[in-house]
């Protein structure tokens, strides 16, 4: 449905060089899958989902939905960003609504379709409450409720339970797992949680990073609802985690500057360098 | 109590007609109501301030969303707004004179000017200060760049700021005017005050500078603060 090809987009610096955020990215979303794009900080996933939200512009390449070439924002494809980005100034209803309110449809039809996305949310309770009322979880379910409003061809979620306690982002994979299997929407999900990306997703592209690329794709065969205790939820955790370390320690070699390890099982340097002294 | 010092003091320091008692003052505040101008001469005053106020507030909003948008008007324009804020806006008046002749348009002119560059500054630091992410959001909703997003999103997202700065110039447009009339002509308090001067009528001169004072406390307590306050327990910026 969505389809990249040859992406790539750098941003400039202060000392004036360029830096490759992504490069030549390709890959296609499939309608109705939930897709989630993996990676350590830093690897330019969400300037991917941005370029797909049509909130930034690619400097080469193309990214299409439906054959047509996106270049802008569009209520097609909401999006829910780590910080809710709920408009304080509105209740929680009206937050909902608002996307339905530019659409130009009627007071009476909107409130009633906010009211039917909040009860997917489970927050029928607090529609008439502002959002610094509420906490932080469920400002999030606020956020997914309003971008579930407009009934998007393609949900883009750029680390929406990053910020939350763990807890709270279980309770949510179990609500978003249910408001995908009921509304069967596409959605393409961002996260560098590991389980997060298996538990909730069809398929995992795993990316490098620096500059970021699509570096290695998993598919999740399991059927919904899922139990985390799925073994074959953890033989893929164990082989993503894998293909993941190499590009953590190419992360932590240049912020940190000597040779640094992530491996099953290994020593870390500084016990090495003392085994045996001292006897 | 204050009251009982002030009658106490004129009757011990024997001022006389310099400054006058609480009873003279009291009198002439019957007076000046019931049979003088004074309260036709607040309605105008206030009539030209609203009238100043206003246009004041849409330019100044304007000027500072200009400003928060384009870097280089900012640079160029807004210096120039820095520096004439800290002009007392009276110094136009000669100015206005000039341009308009010595009359409520006068008044208006110096009214508002000061307040305008306040509006602006205030609204720029406002509109400046927008999460980003709210933009973003805003427009994935479908709001597009344009007119839908300034005042569904731009406006209210800037509010506490802009409601600050409507507080503060209120209260510059209030000195302007009063300073404008006491030099140019109409009915207004600013001219009472001139007039009751050079009768020597000291207790009608206490009664307006009361009368000022009372109608700014009265206007920033019930109306700004008030509104002010409500509006920040809605956003959740109360501490």
């Amino acid at each position: 449905m969505i389809d990249l090809s040859g992406v790539s987009k750098g941003f400039m610096q202060k000392d004036g060089r360029k830096f490759g955020a992504i490069e030549n990215v390709t890959f296609s979303i499939r309608k109705g899958e939930f897709l989630s794009l993996l990676g350590p900080s830093g690897c330019g996933k969400s300037t991917l989902l941005n370029l797909i939200a049509g909130l930034e512009q690619a400097d080469s390449g193309e990214i299409s939905m439906q054959g047509k070439k996106i270049n802008g924002p569009a209520p097609d494809r909401t999006v829910v960003f780590q910080e809710h980005a709920l408009f304080p100034w509105m209740t929680v209803i009206d937050n909902v609504a608002f996307g339905l309110k530019q659409k130009g449809i009627p007071k009476k039809t909107r409130s009633e379709i906010a009211m039917e996305k909040l009860q997917m949310v489970h927050l029928t309770r607090f529609a008439a409450r502002y959002p610094h009322e509420l906490s932080v979880g469920m400002r999030q379910r606020v956020a997914i409720a309003r971008a579930l409003s407009m009934d998007p061809e393609i949900l883009l979620m750029d680390e929406p339970f990053a910020a939350l306690d763990e807890q709270t982002r279980l309770i949510l994979h179990k609500q978003l797992e249910e408001i995908t299997v009921i509304t069967g929407t596409t959605l393409l999900f961002i996260t560098h949680n590991i389980r997060e990306a298996i538990f909730l997703s069809d398929r995992i592209l795993v990316m490098s990073t620096r500059p970021g690329r699509i570096k290695r794709e998993f598919t999740v065969p399991v059927a919904r609802p899922r139990d985390y205790v799925d073994p074959h939820l953890h033989q893929l955790e164990a082989a993503i985690m894998e293909t993941l370390g190499e590009e953590l320690e190419k992360v932590l070699k240049e912020e940190i500057g000597y040779e640094f390890r992530i491996k099953k099982n290994a020593v870390p340097d500084l016990a090495v360098n003392h085994l045996g002294n001292e006897l | 109590m204050l009251l009982i010092i002030w009658e106490t003091s004129y009757r011990i320091f024997q001022w006389g007609w310099k400054f006058p008692s609480v009873l003279q003052t009291a009198d002439a505040f019957y007076d000046g109501f019931v049979n003088g101008q004074l309260l036709e001469g607040t309605l105008s005053s206030l009539r030209r301030l609203l009238t100043a106020y206003a246009i004041a507030v849409v330019i100044g909003t304007t000027l500072g969303f200009l400003f928060s948008r384009y870097r280089f008007l900012d640079e160029t324009l807004g210096m120039l707004v820095v520096s004439l804020q800290t002009v007392p806006s009276i110094v136009w008046l000669p100015f206005a004179i000039i341009w308009f002749g010595l009359n409520d348009t006068s008044v208006i002119f110096i009214t508002g000017i000061g307040a305008t560059w306040t509006m602006a500054l205030s609204s720029r630091t406002g509109f400046i200060n927008i999460p980003p992410l709210l933009l973003r959001a805003a427009r994935t909703l479908g709001t597009g760049t344009g007119y839908r997003l300034f005042y569904q999103v731009l406006v209210p997202a800037s509010m506490p700021h802009l409601m600050n700065g409507m507080r503060v110039s209120w209260a510059f447009a209030w000195r302007a005017l009063v300073s404008g009339e006491l030099i140019a002509r109409g009915t207004g308090l600013g001219q009472f005050l001139q007039d009751y001067r050079s009768l020597g009528d000291t207790s009608s001169m206490l009664c307006i500078v009361i009368i000022i004072a009372v109608l700014g406390t009265l206007s920033d307590h019930l109306c700004f603060k008030r509104f002010e306050n409500r509006l920040l327990a809605r956003y959740g910026l109360t501490k």
